[in-house]
């Protein structure tokens, strides 16, 4: 495989334009690899973050002709439309520069949601025993293999319209504590979750199931956040 | 503006009115079948309890229902927050409490 | 210039979401007229059967069969929600929403064939 990829990168912040470059085209390759072709070949002041390279650390995805991806696990000739590439920074997240935007409103929200483990044993008592084909630990399974992304983020509209909403990822996260049975912080965790921009925001578009990258289903753990705080509310416990 | 009370009670008023939207286009059908005339409907509301009931119930979910949905939009798609997102959503919500139990009223009272 | 395209929303399910959200805005915006007409019978029942005589042309039962329609799909719709928030999860999410849609559309032209 050969020929050029007319490429057009987001350039400047939240006022920009894109910047179209020739790059040439490649067996096996990535977007991440055309992003950094720019940068060593034509243009080293291009601003894009990334780190693992391997889909594993979640800093590298971006805007990839309208959708978002992660582009060091998407290779070019699945998403050449046209033989073009238009490569934006993430939707809903504010632009710092080029392709690199400010996650911290992304993992402040999910510190919001108490996505952070609360330990209910010291290091003296014994390890719990967690059965692999319990509910919950299967539940827990089910969504816990999260990168961090942001991608569900980019692709959510309710995130685009209700700047309180915590996001799928967080909320995801806190589905998975809530099914920790050794966290002893759900009480907080789903008054966290039941109030304005909780998982009560959530409209069921499920645009993040079809867009994580690593086929989990925040829709689902949300919908399961919903019944759990709407039993806690209707026990009195909220 | 939605929060885990305002959920709870959309979902329930959703539930509540499932069986009666089924029994209200069911009714359509049967009105519309036979010509839609005042005399048919009023023969079969007035003066009867049931059907008063029945109404009145439709009337007040759909009232806390669609007040509380117009609020997610009115915040969603128009920016309101605060208080006049509750003044949209209380205007809302009395005025087809208001219009809609006059109507029953109207319909059930002999 | 515009920094993103959104094709998140050429997706049957957010399509789904909203249908139910216009939808139901559309009713929201009915319902205080329907009132209004059903309010006329405080008047006696000629002044709702004046009203109901005008109801007999075409136009007004095309714009009724729609009605029709967006009260059939918002309550399918919502039992779809419903689903997804209170029962375990089920990979058939597309076909529920199509099945709201055709479902819809067959009240609607049985609503039209009694009608007529």
């Amino acid at each position: 495989m050969t020929g050029t990829i007319e490429v057009s990168l987001w350039r400047g912040g939240k006022e920009g334009r894109y910047q179209v470059f020739s790059v040439p085209q490649r067996v096996n390759q990535t977007v991440l690899d055309v992003v950094t072709w720019v940068q060593r070949h034509a243009d080293p002041t291009l601003s894009y973050r990334f780190a693992c390279r391997v889909g594993m650390c979640g800093s590298c995805a971006m805007t990839v002709n309208g959708r978002p991806r992660w582009t060091c696990r998407t290779h070019t000739s699945k998403v050449i439309e046209d033989g073009k590439l238009r490569i934006g920074p993430l939707a809903n997240l504010p632009v710092i520069k080029d392709l690199a935007c400010d996650m911290r409103q992304f993992f402040e929200k999910w510190q919001a949601a108490k996505g952070v483990f609360s330990p209910s044993k010291t290091r003296a008592d014994a390890i719990e025993k967690i059965e692999p084909a319990s509910a919950p630990r299967v539940a827990a399974d089910a969504a816990i293999e999260c990168i961090n992304c942001a991608v569900c983020f980019a692709a959510c509209d309710t995130v685009r319209w209700n700047e309180e909403y915590l996001g799928p990822a967080a909320l995801n996260r806190a589905w998975t504590l809530v099914n920790d049975v050794k966290d002893a912080a759900n009480r907080e965790r789903l008054a966290a979750v039941a109030a304005n921009g909780g998982c009560t925001a959530c409209h069921s578009h499920q645009s993040c199931q079809e867009h994580c990258p690593n086929k989990l289903n925040p829709t689902a753990s949300i919908a399961g956040l919903k019944r759990r705080t709407m039993q806690a509310y209707l026990k009195g416990e909220l | 503006m939605m929060n885990i009370r305002l959920y709870v009670l959309q979902r329930a008023t959703a539930m509540i009115m499932a069986p009666l939207v089924l029994a209200h286009l069911f009714i359509i059908f049967y009105a519309a079948s036979r010509g839609l005339s005042a005399a048919d409907i009023l023969g079969r509301t007035r003066g009867s309890i049931g059907w008063g009931a029945f109404y009145a119930l439709f009337v007040l979910a759909a009232a806390a229902h669609g007040s509380i949905g117009l609020r997610v939009i009115a915040a969603e798609w128009a920016g309101l927050r605060g208080r006049r997102l509750d003044i949209v959503m209380w205007s809302f919500g009395a005025l087809l409490a208001m219009l809609g139990l006059r109507a029953v009223a109207a319909v059930v009272l002999p | 210039m515009t920094m993103h395209a959104t094709t998140h929303r050429r997706n049957a399910l957010w399509i789904a979401a909203m249908a139910h959200r216009l939808s139901g805005l559309a009713l929201a915006c009915f319902l205080p007229l329907h009132f209004l007409v059903l309010g006329l019978a405080i008047d006696g029942e000629a002044r709702l059967e004046g009203f109901l005589k005008w109801t007999a042309n075409p136009a007004v039962k095309l714009a009724e069969t729609g009605l029709v329609f967006l009260l059939a799909i918002h309550m399918l719709g919502g039992l779809r929600l419903l689903v997804i928030e209170n029962l375990p999860w089920r990979p058939v999410q597309k076909e529920l929403a199509t099945a709201a849609l055709v479902a819809a559309g067959l009240a609607a032209v049985a609503f039209l064939a009694c009608a007529v």
